[in-house]
């Protein structure tokens, strides 16, 4: 039992962290966006308290809910793309089935969707194909069962790089999706 | 006379600090025509604001087509035609002289008379005045600058034009600046009008160069604005869900043709802007993007993916004719008609690498202009003669310059931060 409380506050450390990493990570893209994500941690620090106090029922659905957040947190946000090409590749799927079963099982969850490509062609057409390799993440997750309402496209085109270089091994990085939890 | 070239040359020092673009000619034409262009004559005590010909010269040297005659290899420095000895001039190889002189007019305004000489043939084949205020001082040498170029190569000059580009600064890790600039088609005159912490992206001027068409991230999703040059004030003109991109005047200057992704994927859409109506104009699965308008207004370019890799369309709008136009690499994309419509400026992809090329509709030839990698977004001045285009040296980008048939070519580096998306304007009044 001891080990199982202990288990959970990591899990919950854990989401902690993820959380506010999102945050941090995000802030370039939308300030309303972003307020929620930086409130939720705070209920969740304060919960594993009572838990381990006093085991009920109830606090037993939490921690699987706490689990569940921990067990996403885990998965890959980024998903990386060929060039000029908008192709899921296939080591994503587990990942992104994942997110999706998350989504699934929390409707109230909200997902943005940052498409991005690297920095070769033109800026106008790298937004449209930014564009499109997030629909094709957001289209995967709804197939797989997350609502189409969870989720917001937004494509950045080549202006948001993550990595500075100009060779592949940087394009190879910038070509992307991430995948941002809000609320 | 030491003294006053001295105070020349403080002025052109503190001209050159001002601009936050230098230009540096890297190609010019092979023989080029030698010119003369004598510092103009100023007879009062307090020194001029501006050397008006240095800017007419570095215009004029700027084209590619011209050898200036360094000011330290005159002889003399005439101001009027009975100061002028052609023998001089010929013997010193030159070819075409200017001369001129700046007189002060009342309201602190200046007039500047001036005159072009043929050396070879002994003639005066120009002479004219240009009269404005101490600002105007630098358009109006552009003005004389536009006024010799025509008279030697029979097109209009696009001098006394300006141009618009994005500077961007990533200050830290998720802490970015873009500012939209304009200045001076030298680069001088330099002055942000937009600044924010998100993405600028694809300024386009409207056909009478009053207005600028742009997107704006500043709300964290794409819209578009379109903000007056004289006023400041700027409105949004769309913010629809997804992508609102590429905004394209009209020739009317009545319509935005743009890029929208709210029905499902990016299409082309026309926007009235008198009364906000919008028209689909492409229905493709495919990515549509970059529209641009013929020169007629009665069919629009565009980038699309709908035959595999992107290649460049037109639509004519009444009959909803769709036409491939270029067939040549596997990218092109970001389409420009020069103003006559016969040539056709891209960003073309040749051997994996970005170039800035050129097709001649009639022909269907195709030439590469650049020899520099990931070049994209070309602007073509309005005289057709140059194209400004965004491209990278030594991992910073910078704008440089290629002329139509490929002969010149210049930069225009920024002192600071990242510089790309320029947009040349029309002729302005």
């Amino acid at each position: 039992m001891r080990v199982r409380n202990f288990s959970k506050v990591v899990a919950v450390a854990t989401t902690v962290v993820w959380m506010s990493g999102c945050s941090s990570t995000s802030t370039s893209t939308d300030s309303v966006d972003t307020a929620p994500v930086v409130q939720e941690p705070v209920v969740e620090v304060a919960k594993p308290i009572p838990v381990a106090k006093e085991p009920t029922v109830k606090t037993v659905v939490m921690s699987d809910e706490e689990m569940a957040k921990a067990a996403v947190a885990k998965l890959k946000t980024v998903f990386y793309f060929d060039f000029d090409k908008t192709v899921i590749h296939a080591d994503a799927f587990e990942d992104l089935s994942a997110h999706a079963k998350y989504l699934a099982s929390h409707p109230d969850t909200r997902l943005v969707l940052e498409g991005h490509a690297d920095e070769r062609g033109t800026r106008e057409y790298n937004m449209a194909l930014g564009e499109r390799r997030a629909k094709a993440v957001s289209r995967f997750l709804t197939v797989q069962g997350a609502g189409s309402n969870q989720i917001e496209v937004v494509s950045y085109g080549e202006e948001r790089p993550a990595m500075m270089g100009h060779d592949e091994g940087s394009w190879s990085q910038n070509r992307r999706v991430e995948l941002k939890y809000s609320h | 006379m030491i003294l006053r070239l001295g105070l020349l040359f403080l002025v052109l020092l503190s001209t050159l600090a001002r601009a936050e673009l230098t230009i540096e000619i890297t190609q010019g034409v092979d023989r080029p025509v030698p010119v003369a262009v004598v510092p103009f004559g100023w007879q009062q005590a307090q020194s001029l604001p501006e050397d008006v010909a240095e800017i007419v010269a570095s215009d004029l040297y700027r084209s590619g087509l011209f050898a200036l005659m360094p000011r330290n290899s005159m002889l003399s420095f005439p101001t009027q035609p009975s100061e002028v000895y052609y023998r001089d001039w010929r013997l010193a190889s030159q070819e075409y002289l200017l001369v001129g002189k700046v007189m002060p007019e009342a309201g602190s305004r200046y007039k500047i008379q001036y005159e072009l000489f043929d050396v070879i043939k002994e003639q005066r084949i120009l002479a004219e005045s240009i009269s404005g205020s101490a600002t105007q001082l630098r358009k109006m040498a552009h003005r004389i600058a536009d006024a010799i170029y025509e008279k030697l190569t029979g097109i209009p000059g696009a001098f006394a034009t300006q141009i618009v580009y994005v500077s961007a600064e990533r200050l830290s890790q998720d802490d970015y600046r873009y500012q939209l600039v304009l200045a001076d088609a030298d680069g001088a005159n330099s002055r942000t009008i937009l600044q924010s912490k998100q993405p600028v992206l694809s300024p386009s001027w409207s056909r009478d160069g009053n207005n600028l068409a742009y997107v704006s991230f500043e709300t964290g999703r794409p819209a578009i604005y379109i903000q007056n040059l004289q006023t400041g004030a700027r409105e949004k003109v769309t913010g629809f869900s997804g992508l609102n991109g590429a905004p394209s005047w009209s020739p009317d200057g009545k319509k935005l043709a743009l890029t929208l992704s709210k029905d499902g994927n990016p299409e082309i859409y026309t926007l009235e802007l008198s009364n906000r109506k919008l028209t689909r104009i492409t229905q493709h699965y495919g990515i549509d993007t970059e529209p641009t308008w013929s020169v007629d207004g009665k069919s629009i370019l565009f980038t699309s993916d709908r035959g595999g890799p992107p290649q460049i369309y037109q639509k004519e709008l009444s009959s909803g004719w769709v036409e491939r136009l270029t067939f040549e690499g596997d990218y092109n994309a970001k389409a420009h008609l020069t103003h006559d419509g016969r040539h056709l400026v891209m960003v073309h992809r040749n051997n994996g690498v970005f170039h800035i090329a050129v097709q001649d509709l009639k022909t269907g030839r195709l030439d590469i202009l650049t020899e520099t990698a990931l070049d994209e977004s070309p602007s073509i001045a309005p005289n057709g003669s140059i194209v400004i285009y965004a491209t990278q040296i030594d991992s910073k980008e910078v704008l440089a310059a290629v002329s139509l048939d490929g002969q010149v070519k210049f930069r225009l580096p920024s002192k600071q931060g990242n510089v790309r998306e320029p947009s040349w304007s029309p002729y302005l009044q």
